[in-house]
């Protein structure tokens, strides 16, 4: 005869048996790496919270909180995401050591939008050869998109190249007799600009490409380079430069009463620190391209996605700087990983999560302008490579024309 | 008397610390060094990668002071060296097939030219101003490192990847864990030279000329030879630092070696206690974990709890590692006589 507490212990080991045996027939369809489980999917990040970036910061505390509503909401298909964020400060070498300790200590799934160019490629060697996704970075480089190479790595914003590519499309169809005189940094960021405009004039690039002038970052101005550029006398400019020389840029031309088109890079859309200082007046006509939408615009009060946005904005972010395009782009990146995971259902294995980040159809977050589709291919590691021209107008930007697209071979 | 004389002269800038106080007993140094050797064994690859780092930073420390500590010139500018050290092996590694532990004395060698070259200049400059100077040569550093002449050996702003190197002899070892005993059996080396170049007679000349340089010369110290000396081998050791930096993180860029890591290397000899060599391992230690100590606590204001840290520090043992350390010394002492 059993006693009362053995009989306990023999119900209690069946009915752990009979949900064993259950749970592990489940078991059998549903595929796991580490930091991935029936209840929780770790994904790590690493951002410049301090540091010479940390505006960038933003971005990192955006996801957070979106992530917390996906959550919230449920998580994806029943799996809380777990998001840790680590400080690099910007710095190549913290980058090394914060990936490290996501992946050997904190054990993450994938690496997801770490931000910055010499904190990618830093890491970009390691995360490969642990076969650990490193996804949808935060960088417009160009190099990203190399799946042959780096299967374990792909982008997410629209490359310097491929936006290059945009502005010499457009030229080509509006202006096919421009002059064009670029003014470029000197480093990758400027390079990378100049080639995908070349590519895309291609054999017209010889002789529609007037002037190329660079600039060191370390210059105080770049007046005399505009002067310069001057009296070559184009009659298209385009300015590939990062905010503080972009808004002298503008100024200059407007000094010396000059009037060519002229293009800003994406890069320095941004109309606090660009097109304010710049003078608004100065400033009148410039033209850029955009992928996202400017989430101070009242254009989109009612458009759902950034209802949406807004709505997430209140709730999880409340007090947050609505013209700060950071937030903007948080959200949309959070959006994309979080369509990955859904689309990978049960098999949360690193390589199905590459396999999905490269399977992404016409997939359109709720920031993208009207038009802008994400797509991704085994072959081609760059969701976003469509923009939309805008010309300044007033004080803000405003959309015209069709969406372009940038398509660049690494190949 | 001038402004520079009056830094220079009436006040000694750094604390005298006596000669054989420079290093640990032997029990505590046989304790440590046991420590360092057995506990890669028992802990993840990843803590091992970051105590490789930390016994990198050491070195780094270490270099710095035997500068301030041992010949009393500031340095802000000792990012710079590391940044030459870690390019130097990089480059050679990468460009040129060189084997890793040969570029290492390499760097050291150009560094330590470097070093010396730019201690004769700084020879006319001193306390502050010298600081100064150094900083103005760690702000370029990184500009240096951009620019287009360049470019073909530093790879410019994408800076260069380092393949990282398996263990020798098919040791049965993971790369991280050979390395660490790498850096490690380099840095108890360098350790030991240090202790004997300041307990020599040339480390007695460069202390004499930091507690007095107008009375060392009296004494015929060659003031001007033991001052660029010292910057010398200083930025030499910096620059061996700096290469197995390079070789451990697997990637050099001219972003990794800004002001903040030069004024982080002196806060580590400050918090280390100041000519104190030990110390250098309690203050890279500071410099390596209390960040993410920092974070851990909060993200947005890990800057400022770092602070708070930092300045509860300085008010409480403003001698750093050293202070506490003579302290335990004192109570084991006590508890000994009773």
């Amino acid at each position: 005869m059993l006693s009362g507490r053995q009989l306990r212990l023999a119900a209690l080991s069946a009915a752990a048996l009979a949900y064993a045996a259950t749970t592990s027939g489940a078991l059998a369809q549903k595929k796991y790496d580490t930091g991935a489980s029936d209840t929780e999917i770790r994904i790590g990040n690493i951002m410049p919270y301090s540091g010479p970036a940390s505006a960038y910061g933003v971005i990192g505390k955006t996801e957070e909180a979106y992530f917390k509503m996906v959550n919230d909401a449920g998580g994806i298909n029943g799996r809380k995401i777990t998001f840790i964020s680590y400080d690099d400060g910007y710095s190549p070498p913290k980058a090394v050591e914060q990936v490290r300790k996501l992946v050997e200590s904190d054990e993450v799934l994938a690496v997801f939008n770490p931000l910055g160019t010499p904190s990618n490629t830093a890491i970009q060697k390691y995360l490969n050869g642990k076969k650990v996704p490193q996804l949808f970075v935060a960088t417009g480089a160009t190099k990203w998109n190399d799946p042959k190479n780096f299967p374990w790595t792909i982008g997410w914003q629209p490359s310097y190249q491929s936006e290059g590519q945009i502005y010499a499309k457009w030229l080509m169809k509006e202006k096919p007799n421009a002059r064009i005189a670029v003014l470029y940094q000197n480093d990758d960021f400027g390079k990378d600009y100049l080639k995908g405009l070349k590519d895309g004039l291609g054999a017209r690039a010889a002789t529609m490409v007037i002037a190329e002038e660079s600039y060191e970052v370390s210059e105080p101005t770049v007046d005399s380079h505009i002067v310069k550029l001057k009296s070559l006398d184009p009659d298209v400019v385009l300015s590939v430069t990062t905010p503080k020389f972009a808004a002298q840029t503008i100024k200059k031309i407007a000094e010396l009463s000059w009037q060519p088109l002229q293009i800003v890079v994406n890069v320095s859309l941004s109309i606090g620190s660009v097109m304010k200082p710049a003078g608004f007046e100065a400033s009148q006509g410039v033209l850029t391209a955009a992928y996202a939408k400017d989430g101070a615009d009242p254009r989109w009060d009612d458009d759902p996605g950034m209802k949406k946005w807004t709505a997430f904005l209140d709730k999880y972010m409340p007090g947050a700087d609505r013209t700060n395009s950071n937030l903007v782009y948080g959200y949309g990146a959070a959006q994309t990983l979080v369509k990955v995971l859904e689309m990978c259902g049960d098999d949360l294995t690193r390589a199905n999560v590459m396999k999905q980040a490269a399977s992404l159809k016409d997939f359109v977050p709720d920031t993208m302008l009207p038009g802008v589709k994400l797509n991704t291919s085994e072959s081609d590691f760059a969701p976003i490579s469509q923009l939309q021209m805008q010309r300044f107008k007033g004080e803000k930007w405003e959309p015209f024309g069709e969406i372009i697209s940038g398509e660049v071979n690494t190949n | 008397m001038s402004a520079a004389e009056d830094v220079a002269t009436d006040h000694a800038a750094v604390a005298a610390v006596p000669k054989k106080a420079l290093a640990l007993g032997p029990a505590a140094s046989l304790v440590i060094l046991l420590l360092l050797i057995a506990t890669p064994l028992f802990v993840k690859n990843f803590i091992i990668f970051q105590m490789t780092m930390w016994l990198i930073y050491a070195i780094a420390v270490l270099a710095l002071n035997i500068l301030t500590g041992g010949s009393g010139q500031f340095s802000l500018g000792q990012s710079a060296f590391y940044a030459l050290g870690a390019y130097t092996s990089a480059i050679l590694m990468e460009h040129f097939n060189v084997n890793y532990v040969l570029t290492l004395p390499v760097s050291g060698a150009v560094c330590f030219l470097a070093g010396y070259l730019f201690g004769k200049p700084a020879l006319r400059l001193s306390g502050i101003y010298l600081a100064l100077a150094t900083f103005a040569l760690a702000t370029a550093m990184p500009q240096l490192l951009k620019l287009g002449v360049f470019e073909h050996w530093t790879g410019g702003v994408q800076g260069l990847v380092v393949t990282k190197p398996d263990a020798p002899f098919a040791l049965p070892m993971s790369q991280d864990m050979w390395l660490y005993y790498f850096t490690l059996a380099i840095s108890i080396g360098i350790y030991l030279a240090s202790v004997n170049l300041l307990r020599s007679r040339s480390g007695r000349a460069m202390m004499a000329i930091r507690d007095n340089e107008i009375a060392a010369s009296a004494m015929g110290v060659d003031v001007a030879l033991y001052k660029t000396l010292a910057f010398g081998v200083s930025a030499g050791i910096t620059g061996v630092a700096g290469g197995l930096g390079a070789i451990a993180v697997q990637f050099v860029a001219p972003d990794g070696y800004t002001i903040t890591l030069a004024i982080a290397l002196f806060l580590g000899m400050v918090v280390g206690g100041v000519g104190w060599l030990p110390g250098s391992l309690a203050g890279s230690a500071f410099i390596v974990f209390v960040p993410n100590i920092a974070e851990g606590i909060s993200k947005g204001l890990s800057g400022a709890v770092f602070g708070i840290i930092l300045i509860v520090i300085i008010f409480v043992v403003p001698h750093g590692a050293r202070q506490v350390a003579y302290g335990a010394q004192h109570l084991i002492g006590k508890l000994r006589r009773n």
